[in-house]
């Protein structure tokens, strides 16, 4: 046995059958190699797999094998009423809870037909904002991480413990919160909340600026990233992608503009498109700078919010919170603008039942990851660790 | 005689003359036909490796990368954290150690060994000051740079016995990085050894030695010296796998390159090895380019701040000092700076960095002959 795997080594692929040995191929093509890369990988970003068929360091072809996270998402929203649904949004896309439980209330409001009071409307864009920009530390600091540089890391993720500590006094959770409620919120934000959110507003800036320097101008990580994996704008469209890797490919879509929902249409703020000067549009530094830009068009955001909000006196979170939500008959898709993409969701009411007769969400990461095999053909694999990281998948939302 | 002179390393650290008188008095104790000074005072360097590798270059590494990302780094093993790495080094020891199934038994034992000898085996012929140098070879830098070269064997022979796909690419890579780095790297090297006319580690160093201090580097000596300074630190980053080089163990696209497989000891012994190259690396320039253990002070009229501040035991204190400038450089370097692709490795390499030194070669040569 040992004598046949040392002399064919490469060349013929061997079983074992009990302690028989069976030859199962003789003369394979020595240059090609499978490399199983993950589920336990360090770039993978959680469990993707990724079967890599490689000749040298040359990915001739990629296979994204998911579902090592799958928890019948879809299956228990039929089991719980549509409250209890908030919940198991939040671990969709744990890094942006708020925008994830934002996306399945704004469905469910459109199907129930019903008003929410204003200050509602500020403090869940504000929270929502807050969870965009700590979503997109994690990207940024990850990627830095996918491609050699670990400090901009830990800045990010010490940026973004301010968020999560913001969060947490609102919500009194972390990274789950269960605080956008269908029809309202679970608590009002704290009495100080948006002088110390403001607060953070002024720190961030310089900080943004400061690891925009470090990491997005330095010299090696644009040559890195400049010209890897572009993705054109029309293949981009008919992937189905949606958010910065829509916008990268020099696509202006995002939907609190094109779709706007909430309050966004009374806010002033401006979509990040790369203009192809500081990259090669489609590739994946324009992905990373359309992620470095939106960072400062959240903190606008949020400051026109914190000015424009209506005041805390006789405000009700719960006010418009239903008692019991049992919707009419019908079909609804509700979507929101995520900070990885679109995350919709399509509901289904019998119209008896305070249950969902069919509760599917459309996952921006699950989307943007199938172009993967597209984009990985005849990359280096460091490339394809740039590819990867610049796809920025988060796999809770991927598998559901 | 020894150990009534041992008290005295505490008290006169400062006092440089009676130091100095201090240590040749023992280097000329010789009471059996041996240098015993000599040979005792030879080993402390080495003590001082392991010592240093151990603590300074691990705990070195955690704390300065935590002061640059705001962190505090190893805070709880003993005071600020300064048994940490005894610490990880008694857990390492623990550790059960794995050959896998698969893997060749011989290559997988053979390759951190090697690796740790190719490493460890220069430092026989750094001069740690005017006394202290294991083996006086007149080709000391010849001989460290050819026996940086056996490092690769270990390489492979890791990355090949492991069996394991990540390994192997590491140790490929690791093998181009290494092979094609050495010529830069030599080259530079070799601007230094002409401006000596000598490829003795001893006497490059004593050649830069004067009442002037720095102004005797051969950095300072030349108008292109600062080249194949440049070049051959460039390249003794890619020699030993530091960032932006560490391709070849490139933990994000490798998972640990060509040490994938290894755990306890043979990881730590690794782990050593590489420690161990980054002062190599940073001696070698600090002998060649920065005067070694001369004293880099200048004598400032009656204030004979060389005179007072070289001597052997002087001598190890100055080139550790400068050793440990550039393995801090080397960190700041790796906290900050993305990794660089395979192809622009080797483009950087073949395409920048040898032509430069060629050319860096040509002018020194030219300095060299033409101007006195």
């Amino acid at each position: 046995m040992q004598e046949l795997e040392r002399a064919g080594m490469g060349s013929v692929r061997v079983t074992r059958k009990g302690n028989n040995v069976v030859v199962l191929e003789k003369d394979l093509v020595t240059e090609q190699m499978v490399l199983a890369m993950g589920p336990q990988h360090p770039s993978t970003h959680g469990v993707l797999k990724l079967e890599c068929l490689t000749d040298g360091e040359v990915v001739t072809h990629a296979e994204p094998y998911l579902g090592y996270l799958h928890r019948c998402f879809e299956k228990c929203c039929e089991n719980v009423d549509y409250p209890a649904i908030v919940p198991y949004t939040d671990r969709l896309d744990y890094l942006a809870g708020m925008n994830s439980e934002f996306a399945y209330a704004i469905a469910v409001e459109k199907l129930l037909d019903i008003e929410i009071p204003r200050r509602v409307e500020f403090i869940r864009v504000i929270t929502a904002e807050l969870n965009r920009i700590a979503s997109h530390l994690v990207a940024i600091g990850t990627y830095g991480i996918d491609l050699g540089a670990f400090t901009p890391f830990l800045f990010c993720f010490r940026d973004r413990e301010i968020i999560l500590s913001l969060l947490e006094w609102a919500s009194g959770a972390r990274m789950l919160y269960n605080y956008i409620w269908v029809g309202g919120l679970a608590y009002d934000v704290p009495a100080d909340f948006n002088k110390r959110v403001k607060e953070f507003v002024d720190y961030f800036r310089p900080k943004a600026v400061e690891l925009y320097k470090l990491l997005t101008e330095n010299e090696i990580f644009v040559k890195r990233t400049r010209g890897i994996g572009i993705m054109p704008a029309d293949v981009a469209i008919n992937y189905g992608w949606s958010g910065p890797m829509l916008r990268g490919s020099g696509v202006k879509w995002d939907l609190r503009r094109n779709d706007p929902y909430s309050v966004y249409p009374e806010l002033d703020f401006a979509v990040p498109v790369p203009d192809g000067k500081a990259s090669d549009i489609g590739d994946c530094l324009s992905r990373h700078l359309v992620r470095a830009l939106e960072m400062e068009e959240s903190l606008k955001i949020i400051e026109q919010c914190i000015d424009k909000m209506p005041s805390s006196e006789g405000f009700n979170p719960r006010s418009a919170v239903p008692k019991r939500v049992r919707p009419k008959a019908g079909e609804v898709y509700g979507r929101a603008e995520n900070p990885r993409g679109e995350l919709g969701f399509y509901i289904q009411s019998d119209g008896k039942s305070t249950k969902p007769l069919r509760c599917k969400a459309r996952s921006s990461c699950f989307v943007n990851l199938s172009a993967m095999k597209d984009l990985s053909k005849g990359q280096l694999i460091p490339d394809l660790v740039a590819i990867i990281g610049s796809i920025d998948i988060v796999l809770g939302e991927v598998d559901r | 005689m020894i150990l009534t002179s041992l008290p005295h390393i505490s008290m006169p650290l400062l006092m440089g003359n009676s130091l100095n008188a201090w240590s040749e008095a023992l280097v000329g104790f010789n009471p059996m036909g041996l240098p015993l000074g000599l040979v005792i005072l030879a080993a402390i360097p080495l003590v001082f490796i392991a010592l240093y590798s151990l603590t300074y270059g691990v705990y070195g590494e955690r704390k300065i990368s935590a002061f640059m990302q705001d962190r505090l780094g190893p805070m709880e093993v003993g005071t600020w954290g300064i048994l940490q790495t005894i610490a990880d080094i008694l857990k390492l020891l623990q550790k059960e150690d794995i050959v896998p199934t698969s893997a060749d038994k011989f290559l997988f034992v053979i390759g951190p060994g090697v690796l740790f000898v190719g490493s460890f085996l220069a430092y026989a012929v750094l001069p740690f000051s005017s006394s202290f140098i294991g083996a006086s070879l007149n080709v000391g830098l010849f001989f460290a740079i050819g026996i940086v070269a056996i490092e690769v064997v270990g390489i492979l022979a890791a990355g090949w016995g492991s069996n394991n796909k990540w390994s192997l690419y590491g140790a490929v890579r690791s093998v181009a990085q290494i092979v094609s780095y050495e010529i830069p790297a030599a080259i530079a090297l070799l601007c230094g050894a002409m401006m000596a006319g000598t490829l003795d580690m001893q006497k490059i160093t004593m050649l830069q030695s004067g009442s002037y201090g720095f102004a005797h580097f051969y950095l300072f000596q030349s108008p292109i010296a600062w080249l194949p300074f440049l070049i051959y630190f460039i390249a003794s980053l890619a020699e030993v796998n530091r960032a932006p080089f560490d391709i070849p163990e490139a933990e994000s696209e490798l998972v640990a390159g060509y040490f994938t497989e290894y755990t306890g000891m043979k990881f730590a012994v690794i782990f050593l090895a590489e420690y161990g190259s980054m002062f190599m690396v940073s001696a070698i320039i600090s002998i060649v380019f920065l005067g070694g253990w001369n004293s880099p002070l200048p004598d400032i009229g009656s204030f004979a701040l060389n005179a007072w501040t070289n001597g052997p035991v002087w001598g190890v204190f100055w080139i550790i000092m400068k050793g440990f400038f550039f393995i801090f450089v080397q960190m700041w370097l790796r906290w900050t700076l993305p990794r660089l692709r395979v192809d622009q490795l080797m483009y950087l390499c073949w395409k920048v960095l040898t032509p430069f030194a060629f050319i860096s070669f040509v002018l020194t040569a030219i300095w060299v002959i033409y101007v006195p």
